[in-house]
């Protein structure tokens, strides 16, 4: 592995060093943000190459009005709330999931189906399933909408802020934002979606789209992959993560998502209203809504003075370009969403690769 | 509470200081410098692979006297007991207790027992305070390390804490994960008699290697480097650890030193180690450089690349040890 | 939180499945991956398996993948 690993790297530096300008790769997803950082991937890299990271980061960038739905909910005595553990520490108007544990009507799960049991557990409760994450975890929250459907769980429901990156891209394109030069597209979203999901991206705004998992010697290949690209001046799609990713993807894992919801406009914190890019239940499943059964509005928050994820999660800046970084905003005390979740560039730049 | 003490406790910890039951145990010390130490333990679950909250007591507390250089002499043993906690489940760690100091060669001469309302206490808290005696001429302390010295570990990392939270109810899952929970005095001595060139041991337990090596470059202003193909880890528990999305490095661990030890010694030390049986996965791992502006921990990946391992913060694993 | 990782199906039963990561047993539902068989190397994330792994093609750049072979003549050994 350690020869294909090097063989990468010297392609990656001859092809910057032809190239002479900065070049731009955008990580789209919070895992690749992490392995990036845990194998030291920048420090092997050229000067003029800069990995950039993107708004894939599910926790990053939920709303706070969906926090504080939630963190109401968790008050009431007849709720129970599911939620995977990244979610535990966001913090919200008055507080967060972690503060409300002490109540014991808050559990992290490891699985949707875990919280459809809790529901089964627990007749005289409503739980509400904090259904967060991109397409890799949609169709999960999806299977347990129907079980609860033909099982007539009727005690259970869901919050969902299931996000979809493609939209995502598409939105941080059209801004003009034209200091992205290429995508380093998401592993797992992709053994769902398809690699071909990518294709409109390449087609429409001339980047290189190129899909790569998380180990240090696919990602390196990613990377190589996309500087061979832009070197030839040809943006492709292409998958470096054959292994696990098809064109057409998880079909059955499509139809799910397909069947229980459907794409509406969604609040992305820090990037703004961005078209068809949440996913909300169908109608045919509305009882499982928590928003429509609680009557909640998710409303966009107010921005946190000096706070400056949004730069960050479109890669408009680097995390300790942020006034607030390693000083007021820390991951003991987090100000801004990038902070709070372990796969935020902020708390994965405090994390490895901040010298005090 | 006599019944409790006469027919529970006393009889899996046989020795003269503790069957005359004073308030206080007299002991005969010799000469040496003393080494004192406490540690309280609230483990959950409290029996896991590999061990449970009675021999983690015992050997938690020898680990502490024995990475100060010092040999036990004795333990004081507290118990808090939860009204309602199961008689067999108490001896049980009782036994277990009674077994581990008397493989380790270690009297409980002293100790106290209470038993609070149900809900004051979570079944069993327990609390060992131990002392030993650290032989003339060892000499260990952050002082000691000098740019160039090694650091070597006496096996896989990440052992007790993965297990620990395999067993956790909420995360239900079975596994072949065993806690590395065991006594360090026997292989300690023995390398402490080899060589004097042994500069500074620490047991990385709460916040795992990670922790301990940054406690060095703090305490030192050196810098740590420390290379990512020579920490063993074992496949398993990297496996549980990237489920779950934990870091090994900052994984507790219950029957693993660090050494510091100059560059000369370091392959003897590597062969002692490799000749015990709790050593015979021992590696260097790096090694002590200097500092370019802030003392720091850095590890070489498998890539070859560079990054910074952190002094773990943040919500630690609560009821590790 | 795209945290999935490879695991081997042992025990499968309908869609409900116990899978093997390096000795780690688990369950996982295969509602997503209707072809999965016993036996097969999955890509397991939140409870589900959502991929099959080419377990050939992943040995190349998968570090744990690679020492598969390794720990299962290990336990074998073991076990035998």
């Amino acid at each position: 592995m350690l020869d294909r690993i090097n063989k990468a790297q010297h392609d990656i530096n001859v092809a910057c060093e032809t190239l002479g300008r900065q070049i731009n790769i955008m990580e789209v997803c919070g895992t690749h943000t992490v392995s990036i950082f845990r194998n030291g991937i920048r420090s092997i890299l050229p000067k003029n190459l800069k990995l950039l990271s993107g708004p894939g980061c599910p926790v990053c960038v939920t709303d706070q009005g969906y926090i504080d739905a939630v963190l109401q909910l968790a008050d009431r005595d007849d709720c129970i709330i599911a939620t995977y553990g990244d979610m535990i520490r966001v913090p919200g108007k008055e507080g967060s999931l972690e503060t409300k544990q002490a109540k014991a009507n808050v559990k992290v799960v490891l699985s949707s189906e875990d919280a459809l049991e809790l529901a089964k557990d627990n007749s005289a409760q409503t739980v509400v399933f904090v259904a967060v994450g991109f397409e890799t975890t949609a169709p999960a929250t999806a299977v347990v909408v129907k079980e609860a459907a033909n099982g007539a769980v009727d005690n259970f429901c869901i919050l969902s802020g299931h996000k979809l990156v493609v939209p995502a891209m598409r939105a941080l394109l059209s801004e003009k934002n034209d200091k992205i030069n290429a995508f380093l597209c998401p592993g797992h979203v992709s053994a769902i979606i398809g690699y071909g999901a990518f294709a409109e991206i390449v087609e429409e705004f001339d980047r290189p789209c190129v899909v790569a998992g998380f180990e240090p010697v696919q990602i390196i290949e990613g990377l190589c992959e996309i500087c061979r690209q832009l070197l030839a001046d040809k943006a492709e799609l292409k998958s470096m993560y054959s292994a696990v990713v098809t064109e057409k993807g998880n079909i059955a894992a499509q139809k799910i998502i397909d069947e229980c919801f459907e794409p509406v406009d969604g609040y992305w914190r820090g990037v703004g209203k961005i078209p068809k890019s949440t996913l909300k239940l169908k109608d045919k499943y509305s009882q499982f809504d928590a928003f429509e059964r609680f009557g909640i509005s998710e409303e966009p928050s107010e921005e946190i003075k000096g706070c400056r994820c949004g730069e960050v999660l479109c890669g408009l800046i680097e995390p300790p370009e942020c006034g607030l970084f390693g000083k007021s905003c820390t991951p003991l005390e987090p100000i801004g969403p990038c902070m709070v979740s372990s796969e935020g560039a902020c708390a994965a730049w405090f994390k490895y690769g901040r010298e005090k | 509470m006599d019944d409790l003490i006469r027919q529970h406790i006393l009889p899996g910890l046989k020795n003269d200081a503790l069957d005359e039951l004073g308030d206080s145990a007299k002991l005969d010390l010799g000469s040496g410098s003393l080494c004192f130490t406490t540690d309280s333990y609230v483990v959950k679950p409290l029996f896991f692979n590999g061990g449970d909250i009675g021999k983690l007591a015992v050997c938690g507390t020898v680990n502490d006297l024995a990475v100060a250089g010092s040999k036990p002499v004795a333990l004081a043993l507290s118990l808090i007991i939860e009204d309602g906690f199961e008689i067999e489940l108490l001896d049980k760690i009782l036994a277990s207790i009674g077994e581990t100091a008397s493989l380790i060669g270690v009297d409980i001469v002293t100790g106290d027992t209470k038993t609070v309302e149900a809900g004051a206490a979570d079944k069993i808290f327990i609390n060992t305070a131990g002392i030993g005696i650290r032989p003339a001429g060892v000499d260990l302390g952050f002082e000691k390390i000098a740019i160039g010295d090694k650091i070597l570990i006496n096996g896989t990392i990440g052992d007790h804490g993965m297990t620990i939270i395999s067993q956790r109810q909420e995360i239900k899952f079975q596994s072949q994960l065993k806690s590395d929970c065991a006594s360090l005095a026997d292989l300690i001595s023995e390398l402490l008699e080899s060589t004097s060139d042994i500069k500074f041991i620490r047991d990385p337990t709460r916040g795992g290697l990670a922790s301990t090596l940054n406690e060095i470059a703090r305490s030192t202003a050196l810098s740590v480097e420390i290379h990512e193909n020579d920490i063993p880890i074992k496949p398993t528990v990297q496996a549980a650890a990237d489920m779950l999305g934990f870091d090994v490095l900052a994984i507790a661990n219950e029957g693993k030193f660090v050494a510091v030890v100059s560059p000369e010694s370091a392959d003897e030390c590597l062969r002692i180690c490799r000749n015990h049986p709790l050593g015979k996965e021992t590696k260097i791992i790096g090694e002590i450089v200097d500092t370019r502006d802030v003392p720091l921990v850095e590890i070489e990946t498998r890539i070859g690349g560079k990054r910074i391992v952190q002094m773990p913060y943040g919500r630690e694993l609560p009821r590790i040890c | 939180m795209c945290l999935a990782i490879p695991a081997r199906i042992v025990e499968l039963e309908q869609d409900v499945a116990v899978v093997d990561a390096m000795g780690n047993r688990y369950k996982a539902k295969t509602t997503l991956l209707p072809e999965a068989k016993l036996g097969d190397l999955v890509l397991v994330h939140a409870g589900f398996a959502i991929s099959l792994v080419d377990e050939e093609e992943a040995k190349k750049t998968w570090q744990l993948i690679a020492e598969i072979d390794e720990f299962d003549d290990t336990q074998n050994k073991l076990s035998g």
